[in-house]
């Protein structure tokens, strides 16, 4: 295997230096976190749904540049959006609205979908009623996320030294 | 993927300021060391040396004088004990392979510490696969070697010891004498092999003095171009050669010597060791100008390393809590400042440098770093422009982590 400069491109660039959507949502109706700052990779999605709309979305992160940049698309596009709709998002189409990601930073695509699954999961939850097109069983998206914080947790922390291989 | 990087260069176009720190992993070669250089590639000394005709004799005569100034820089015994090889990751693969092939029938043990560069510790990983035991000597939280644990893992099985003399990431200057007695006392035919990359040019290093076998030198780490080395081989040392081919003038290393940068090397340990003191100590107060401006300027920020005279004289390397390494590099690259990180994410793994793990600094800390180095060619104005670039680009970064608690 080889290392590659991470060749961003201009879309990421500009998400990364003026990010849309960007901080805390003081009047959100949900929040949900993806990824673990163990792992130097952490979101959290706010959304203000009105009558199963998004009206708003924003984001935190602390991550790398492509890590901000899918989270900015993300609030972007579910905008306005129905719930089922923003459901129906998959991680490639984030990945698409940035102009493409080195593949090493696709699982940031994955983690904004997350997110937000988990956050309209959250949603229903606390409502108390799952809509027929919510599945019962977690997605692949939210599996990732969480399975980064697993994958965090069995992280000791003094490791034995591993490097890249 | 070119046409990206193109945008990226792009969006730097308006800098007026420019000041690269990043020498742990390439240099800026002064125009004294290229000025150095350019004869030997087509006015004088571009034939091989081992050849009996004019441009041979003159590669010949220049690789020798090189040889001797840097055999005098380190105190050599001989001429023969300098080994040109083409840089710090294969001198030191030359050094950990040859040795253990050379010392097979000895025994099969390799002692290093925890915190030895990538191109030791995964050399290691595979002379393990081939049937040698690594022992891994820990660190305290400064990064110096424990010389106890250290003398529990030499005996008389133990063929070779490769320690640094100061780490690489985080600037420890190591107890490198006490070390190699230590050693020596408990196996005296354990060969001692010493990264003295970050060393070389920084602080007095003899190895008549130290007692040392095998030491590894980088030109690019004293700026100087990259691509050359020296791997110094006591006399009487013996060590495989870990490439085959049509051997020259460098008995470890076959191959067409390349002058150029060979002279290159040896103007760039020229300009090192003059005026050395001066040197040092101009790094030092930049050194110092730097940590202290971003301990009072930024909060939340931890230095990674020992403080004063226990650190080498150009390490800055500092964690900025909640702020993600890459991220940050990237920012401080737009506004000209050139830096390296260990975080996860510019390592392209999901650990952060196993050198401010092995310190005990937590992940959140070790993916916050940033390592730079100052060399004699910054000037205090270098100095004054990074302070006034770091503490904004830490607050940008910070304000995309935003209320998140990430530690």
């Amino acid at each position: 295997m080889s290392r590659t400069p991470l060749p961003y491109n201009p879309k990421i660039l500009e998400l990364f230096r003026n990010p849309k959507n960007l901080g805390k949502m003081e009047d959100a109706t949900v929040s949900a976190v993806a990824g673990n700052p163990l792992c130097g990779d952490m979101i959290i999605f706010y959304l203000k749904i009105d009558n199963d709309v998004i009206k708003k979305a924003s984001f935190e992160s602390y991550g790398c540049a492509a890590n901000i940049a899918t989270s900015s698309a993300t609030t972007e596009m579910i905008r306005g959006m129905k719930l089922e709709d923003a459901w129906k998002i998959s991680w490639r189409s984030v990945i698409e609205a940035v102009g493409g990601v080195p593949s090493v930073k696709l699982h940031c695509g994955i983690l904004a979908v997350g997110a937000l699954k988990r956050a309209i999961r959250t949603y229903y939850v606390n409502k108390g009623v799952l809509p027929d097109w919510l599945p019962e069983e977690v997605t692949f998206e939210e599996e990732q996320a969480l399975e980064e914080e697993e994958l965090a947790k069995r992280l000791p922390k003094r490791m034995p030294v591993e490097e890249e291989k | 993927m070119i046409e990206n990087i193109r945008e990226l260069l792009k969006a730097h176009e308006s800098l007026k300021r420019e000041v690269y720190l990043d020498i742990e992993n390439s240099s800026v070669v002064p125009k004294e060391v290229v000025d150095a250089m350019l004869p030997y590639f087509n006015q004088r000394a571009y034939g091989n040396p081992t050849l009996t005709h004019k441009p041979g004799w003159e590669a010949f005569e220049t690789i020798m004088e090189a040889s001797k100034k840097i055999a005098k820089f380190l105190g050599c015994e001989t001429l023969e004990e300098i080994n040109f090889i083409p840089g710090e990751t294969e001198a030191n693969n030359l050094a950990l392979i040859g040795t253990a092939l050379s010392m097979k029938d000895k025994g099969k043990k390799i002692v290093v510490s925890e915190i030895e560069p990538i191109n030791v510790l995964h050399v290691t990983d595979l002379l393990n696969k081939y049937g040698c035991n690594i022992v891994r000597i820990p660190v305290d939280d400064e990064g110096v070697i424990n010389l106890e644990k250290l003398m529990g893992a030499v005996d008389k099985q133990t063929i070779l010891v490769s320690l640094s003399s100061v780490n690489h990431e985080i600037g420890t200057i190591e107890p490198l004498k006490e070390a190699i007695e230590v050693v020596k006392d408990r196996n005296p035919e354990t060969i001692f092999h010493t990264d003295a990359s970050d060393t070389y040019g920084r602080i007095l290093f003899d190895v008549q003095d130290l007692n040392v076998d095998l030491a590894t030198i980088s030109s690019y780490k004293i700026l100087g171009p990259r691509g050359i080395g020296v791997l110094y081989v006591r006399e009487g040392v013996k060590i495989e050669r870990v490439l085959e081919g049509q051997l020259g003038t460098q008995k470890l290393w076959p191959g067409v010597e390349n002058t150029p940068l060979i002279a290159g090397f040896a103007k760039a340990s020229e300009l090192a060791f003059h005026n050395l003191e001066d040197n040092v100590n101009h790094m030092r107060r930049l050194r110092d100008k730097l940590i202290d401006g971003i301990m009072r300027k930024v909060s939340d920020v931890r230095l990674n390393g020992p403080k004063g005279d226990r650190r080498v004289a150009d390490n800055v390397n500092i964690s900025f809590l909640r702020c993600e390494g890459e991220a940050l590099t990237i920012e401080l690259s737009l506004k000209g400042v050139y830096v390296s990180s260990g975080s996860a994410c510019t390592r392209r793994l999901l650990q952060p440098s196993h050198v401010l793990v092995a310190i005990g600094r937590k992940f959140v800390e070790a993916h916050g770093s940033i390592l730079m180095k100052v060399t004699r060619c910054h000037t205090e104005e270098d100095m004054d422009y990074v302070l006034k670039v770091i503490p904004k680009a830490v607050e940008r970064i910070r304000g995309i982590v935003g209320t998140m608690e990430v530690d």
